[in-house]
């Protein structure tokens, strides 16, 4: 029997008041696509958390196979920072251990091909601050590439991205679903959902788990969404209505 | 004006500046390195706060007749305590906490410092002075830079990558809370290294003044690390060098230069950053 990629059994998840996460089972292989579909504040960061080793589950368990390589949601990094594309990249290597001496020429070839994955290999050399949001997004991906772990965390991967970048980033997702590797993205866009091996909806909640079929209809997307959502055609598309705090 | 220009070279011709001179290059040198960090990780406040709280330690030493930077290392090792103590009641804040914990340590150094049977070297200990500096102290600034030197090194890319982003470090398996911590030690060590030629007054300057100075004009922080540095060293023995030829206070005078640096630095304009060198692309097929 092969072991999961990433596994957890009733999950739950608070950040000391009420639970922000609960009653999350699922298990995902490896060479698998899971795309996590909820709401702002549905517990998708809250998940990625605990999966990624940031936050401890309240009950239940979570398991995944190796240290995951995590994106984190949001506009974090500092723009004025004196750091280039290929520095950010090369950021990803500290997880192999060695921080105290400087890059080795693999991890650097490896910074290299990761900037390439993410069609950046002729930025390398310019400050991050002065890329556009999807290219700066692409190289925080790169990042995340050069850890070379089993199991890639994406939080809103495809958030605020040009066209341009979102459609090279979706292409890697199936590049590292052919590696073997298991992908675990969070969106708010359900027709990208249709892409993927799995679907997990949460609300605070599990409230669907399955093949895009099984998981992608009305009923589930009204239970996910509630009213940010407008099932359209019948309940083949559909639609959220976020309300981004700015 | 070849008087004066003479005068600028006095320091070298006594023993007693050339080792003010390599006070002030020592603490420079670490002051200066680490003031990217300090001005990264926006630390000036507590860099700040932990100069006026070394105060007790750095007059017990006198007191006792032990170097001043070993007593500023442990009285600012208190201070740190004290404030992460105070600041983990939730009802106080880390802000006033380490308000209340300065400016009680600051008050009970004063109280030890102007107490009858202490010598009188209060003014000393606030303002400093590179001209009373012993073998002694050298010694012991040469090692603390020495060892703060290597570590401020081997923590250069765990350092970049919090200070670029702290979630995407951690992500990367670096603990942000172990590297500023460390690098708070590290400031810890630069003050005790600087009081003695500065004073705890006037200490901060090395720690922000050089990173203010090259901001701007760096393309990655290992340049914003070594010109922060040499603007230090060089800002600092001018400090001495113009004390000497004006007969002004040496410490005060380097603080100023120190200022002057960063007022300077921040004037001229910004260098436009670097065009991408595009890499040869790869052969089709």
């Amino acid at each position: 029997m092969s072991e999961a990629a990433v596994e957890a059994d009733g999950l739950s998840a608070s950040y000391g008041g009420g639970p922000a996460l609960s009653g999350v089972s699922f298990s995902l292989a490896h060479g698998q696509t899971l795309c996590v579909l909820g709401p702002n504040g549905g517990g998708k960061t809250t998940l990625f958390r605990v999966l990624a080793g940031d936050l401890d589950a309240e009950t239940g368990s979570a398991r995944v196979d190796g240290r995951p390589a995590h994106l984190p949601q949001g506009d974090r990094p500092r723009l004025d920072f004196p750091v280039t594309a290929l520095d950010v990249a090369l950021m990803g290597s500290l997880a192999h251990g060695r921080w105290w001496l400087p890059p080795r020429r693999h991890e650097r070839a490896a910074a290299h091909a990761a900037l390439e994955r993410v069609g950046l290999q002729t930025s390398e050399h310019e400050r991050f601050g002065s890329l556009s949001g999807g290219q700066r997004q692409r190289v925080l991906l790169a990042r995340a590439l050069v850890q070379d772990a089993r199991v890639l965390l994406l939080d809103e991967p495809l958030g605020g991205v040009d066209p341009a970048s979102a459609e090279r980033i979706t292409a890697l997702f199936a590049e590292l679903r052919a590696e073997g590797r298991a992908v675990l993205v969070s969106t708010h866009d359900v027709d990208s959902a249709r892409g993927f091996d799995r679907v997990l909806c949460l609300n605070r909640r599990q409230v669907a788990f399955g093949t895009p079929d099984q998981t992608l209809g009305r009923e589930v997307l009204e239970a996910t969404y509630g009213a940010e959502i407008v099932v359209l055609d019948g309940g083949r598309r559909a639609v959220t209505v976020q309300h981004h705090a700015h | 004006m070849i008087d004066f220009l003479d005068a600028l070279l006095d320091p070298l011709r006594s023993g007693l500046g050339r080792r003010a001179l390599a006070e002030v290059a020592l603490l420079g040198a670490l002051g200066g390195g680490l003031s990217f960090w300090v001005t990264s990780y926006r630390l000036s406040y507590a860099a700040e706060s932990l100069a006026h709280g070394l105060l007790p330690g750095a007059v017990a030493a006198v007191l006792i007749g032990l170097p001043v930077a070993a007593g500023a290392g442990v009285g600012v090792l208190l201070a740190a305590l004290l404030v992460a103590a105070a600041a983990r009641d939730e009802r106080i804040g880390v802000e006033a906490a380490t308000a209340v914990a300065v400016s009680g340590l600051l008050g009970l150094g004063a109280l030890l410092a102007l107490a009858p049977e202490s010598p009188q070297r209060l003014e000393e200990l606030l303002f400093g002075d590179p001209l009373s500096v012993t073998g002694g102290d050298l010694a012991v600034a040469g090692a603390a830079v020495g060892a703060a030197g290597a570590a401020l090194a081997a923590l250069h890319r765990p350092l970049t990558a919090v200070a670029f982003d702290r979630e995407g470090a951690r992500a990367a398996g670096v603990k942000p809370a172990l590297v500023s911590a460390a690098l708070l030690a590290l400031v810890a060590v630069g003050l005790a290294v600087a009081v003695r030629g500065l004073g705890n007054l006037l200490a901060l300057a090395v720690l922000v003044a050089p990173a203010v100075a090259v901001r701007g004009r760096v393309r990655t922080p290992a340049g914003a690390v070594v010109g922060g540095a040499v603007v230090a060293v060089v800002a600092g023995m001018a400090g001495v060098a113009l004390s000497f030829a004006l007969g002004l206070a040496t410490g005060a005078s380097v603080a100023l230069a120190l200022c002057a640096a960063a007022v300077a630095g921040a004037a001229l304009p910004a260098v436009r950053p670097e065009r991408p060198r595009a890499r040869p692309a790869a052969p089709a097929g």
